[in-house]
């Protein structure tokens, strides 16, 4: 189950304003009546963009075909659902770079290896108005490097070590990883008296 | 970095081994699943071939959509139905323990967790589930995870994880009568913020935690996640043992005992170090509602809608987004919100205790005409107890709907949904934007009293003043 290794995303970004975009407004609870992840993308935000009659970000026609989606702190808080990043990936963002992301959201972005980046409040802003200013052009976050590059300027971005690590690797999706400790897993189990029952 | 907390010594015990990348490979103890974010887990285990490495370590049940009007199968919504024979055909096939309906165990996973006994000290405990670092009211480690890593602890009962920093969060002082651990829960958030527990662990200590029932410790432990903390717990002590004593799933006899004795040796030690502390007045909460459309954004009854100008710069544009949807002005008072809907349930505060406060105000009047009111217990179980003790005849004299158990109206995956614009006084975990199944639908968090409070006087209300 070896994975693709995740270097770099380089393309063009869309920028999304606001602070706590939680789960439930990234992917509504009524389109998770379904038991595959399929039609996600097609629900992608779909309460605030319609809330928005057009004016929502993801409905201009200069963030079409945007891979990275630019956000701002707190960004996927609230529900666990992994539909969100699932959306997310299916309308078409390969990596987002924000002030802060939620723990859960982050954690179900790297098991699909979609890059979570945080870059400090000034270097957001200045990445948010050169994308806002000029949709076209290309940014890049070197992984390795952990930078963010734009018209703006070379950013320093901040990505958990042991993320990064994953994402270079090609071992963001965890489970080939977690069937390698084999037997000591049992013998975890083997120390803990509630799943032994003695 | 911390020592000796119950965090630490719960992450030793279960590491299975250090990742290359620095995290922590860690067993799970007890993992539940719901029907909502375990199928496409199912799929992915069997698209790579793969058993669930420890079956009898998992269990299921059906709470998020379920009806609550009629669960009658098939259920009138075929996309439920699908839901609910999909974790029908995953449990029967893995050879899973599924509480459904019939079993007489079924109800929202995080209350029937612990009413079943499954959740013990010292575990470590998954969910597919934000909530379900309720759990750590016993001095269980308990994680919300996304479906991906259901498949992983399906597959190796073990999570790749990096450890937390622990934060101990000590109230003290007894609290105002009408005060409830909703109200700590929503104090704790206010004043740390929505995003402030990201990278921690909330130990939840102080004389307020070692008063509280295992039931109250659960609502404010629910909500550690409302934080951005992944976790929360309270040290387990005598109230934790006298709660699972007897339970269907926990220890008999001396092996009871024998529990006991490793429970109290899990707890943070005396010399045990914090990442973090932080300590708060419980005598000062108040009885608290939320006015915006994230948890944090609340303020007590007594209080008024902040003004942007009281506000840093950086908070200010979430405070008129807020108001703006919510239709709520900065400056007016909380109190007097007209509602439209009450909902009481949810695994933030659908136990018997919730009922019981909640009956007690709801004995004191009748529900103001136009409001829709809606009473759900969060399992099979707790509607037997209560209604036993004959909360559903009090309910039902006020003017209140009584529900089959199910997470109902807290985020409307099931019939139970706010319409247009309706305004919600809720005693669920959530009002965010749309939570409540509306698009622009209005939601109001509060304890259960206070819902209960609301619903008589169809507005937002001091419950202490209609008590």
């Amino acid at each position: 189950m070896a994975e693709r290794t995740i270097e770099e995303v380089v393309g063009s970004a869309a920028v999304l304003r606001g602070d706590d975009i939680d789960t439930d407004r990234i992917i509504p609870a009524r389109f998770m009546k379904v038991v595959t992840f399929d039609t996600m993308g097609e629900h992608l935000f779909e309460d605030d963009r319609k809330a928005a009659k057009g004016d929502h970000a993801l409905d201009q026609e200069h963030y079409h075909g945007a891979r990275i989606l630019v956000v701002g702190s707190n960004f996927g808080c609230g529900s666990s659902r992994e539909h969100a990043p699932q959306a997310l990936m299916r309308f078409g963002f390969d990596a987002f770079i924000g002030g802060s992301f939620a723990e859960i959201f982050a954690g179900n972005c790297t098991a699909l290896g979609l890059p979570c980046v945080v870059l400090d409040a000034a270097d957001l802003a200045a990445l948010m108005d050169t994308v806002e200013l000029d949709p076209d052009q290309s940014v890049g976050i070197d992984i390795a490097a952990e930078t963010v590059t734009s018209r703006a300027g070379v950013a320093r971005a901040r990505i958990p070590a042991g993320t990064r690590q994953q994402l270079l690797e090609g071992t963001w999706d965890a489970t080939a990883v977690l069937l390698e400790a084999g037997d000591a897993i049992e013998t975890t189990a083997e120390r803990l008296p509630y799943v032994t029952g003695r | 970095m911390s020592a000796n907390t119950l965090f630490d010594k719960v992450w030793d015990q279960h590491t299975v081994r250090e990742l290359p990348t620095g995290q922590t490979q860690l067993f799970i103890g007890t993992h539940l699943i719901h029907e909502v974010t375990s199928p496409q887990a199912f799929a992915m285990l069997r698209e790579l071939d793969l058993d669930v490495r420890f079956p009898k370590r998992t269990f299921a049940t059906v709470d998020h959509i379920i009806p609550t009007d009629s669960q009658i199968r098939p259920f009138s919504d075929a996309l439920a139905e699908a839901m609910m024979s999909e974790l029908e055909r995953n449990c029967r096939d893995y050879d899973i323990t599924f509480f459904d309906s019939a079993s007489g165990h079924q109800g929202v996973v995080h209350v029937i967790g612990p009413e079943l006994g499954l959740t013990q000290p010292g575990m470590t405990i998954a969910c597919g589930d934000s909530h379900t670092s309720t759990h750590g009211a016993f001095g269980a480690i308990a994680f919300g995870v996304g479906t991906s890593q259901v498949r992983d602890v399906l597959a190796t009962q073990t999570l790749a994880m990096a450890r937390l920093a622990v934060r101990r969060i000590d109230v003290n002082g007894k609290l105002s009568s009408g005060v409830h651990a909703k109200d700590v829960t929503l104090a704790i958030i206010r004043r740390l913020g929505v995003n402030g527990g990201v990278g921690f662990a909330y130990e939840y200590g102080g004389d307020t935690f070692d008063a509280m029932t295992l039931e109250e410790r659960m609502t404010v432990c629910n909500m550690a996640i409302e934080g951005g903390a992944r976790c929360g717990y309270v040290n387990p002590d005598d109230a934790t043992f006298d709660y699972l004593r007897g339970r269907l799933h926990a220890p008999e006899g001396d092996a009871f005992e024998r529990a006991v004795e490793r429970w109290r040796d899990i707890a943070s030690s005396a010399d045990a170090s914090y990442d973090d502390r932080v300590e708060i007045d419980g005598t000062e909460i108040a009885p608290s509602v939320t006015w915006g459309i994230n948890p944090g954004q609340n303020a007590g009854i007594d209080e008024c809608i902040p003004r942007a100008n009281e506000l840093p710069d950086s908070e200010r544009p979430q405070l008129e987004e807020a108001l703006e949807y919510m239709g709520l002005r900065q400056g007016e008072p909380i109190a007097g919100t007209p509602i439209d809907v009450a909902f009481i349930g949810s695994c933030t505060n659908g136990r018997l205790s919730d009922l019981r406060e909640a009956a007690r105000v709801a004995r004191t009047g009748q529900v103001q005409p136009g409001v829709r009111a809606l009473v759900v217990p969060g399992s099979q179980e707790v509607a037997r107890q209560a209604e036993a003790e004959g909360l559903d005849d009090t309910f039902r004299a006020a003017g209140f709907e009584w529900r089959e158990p199910g997470c109902s109206m807290c985020l409307a995956m099931n019939p139970d949904k706010l319409i247009g614009r309706e305004i919600c006084a809720s005693s669920s975990n959530r009002n965010f934007k749309g939570r409540q199944g509306s698009p622009t639908g209005r939601t109001l968090l509060m304890s259960p009293a206070m819902v209960a409070a609301a619903a008589l006087r169809g507005k937002v209300a001091d419950v202490r003043e209609v008590l």
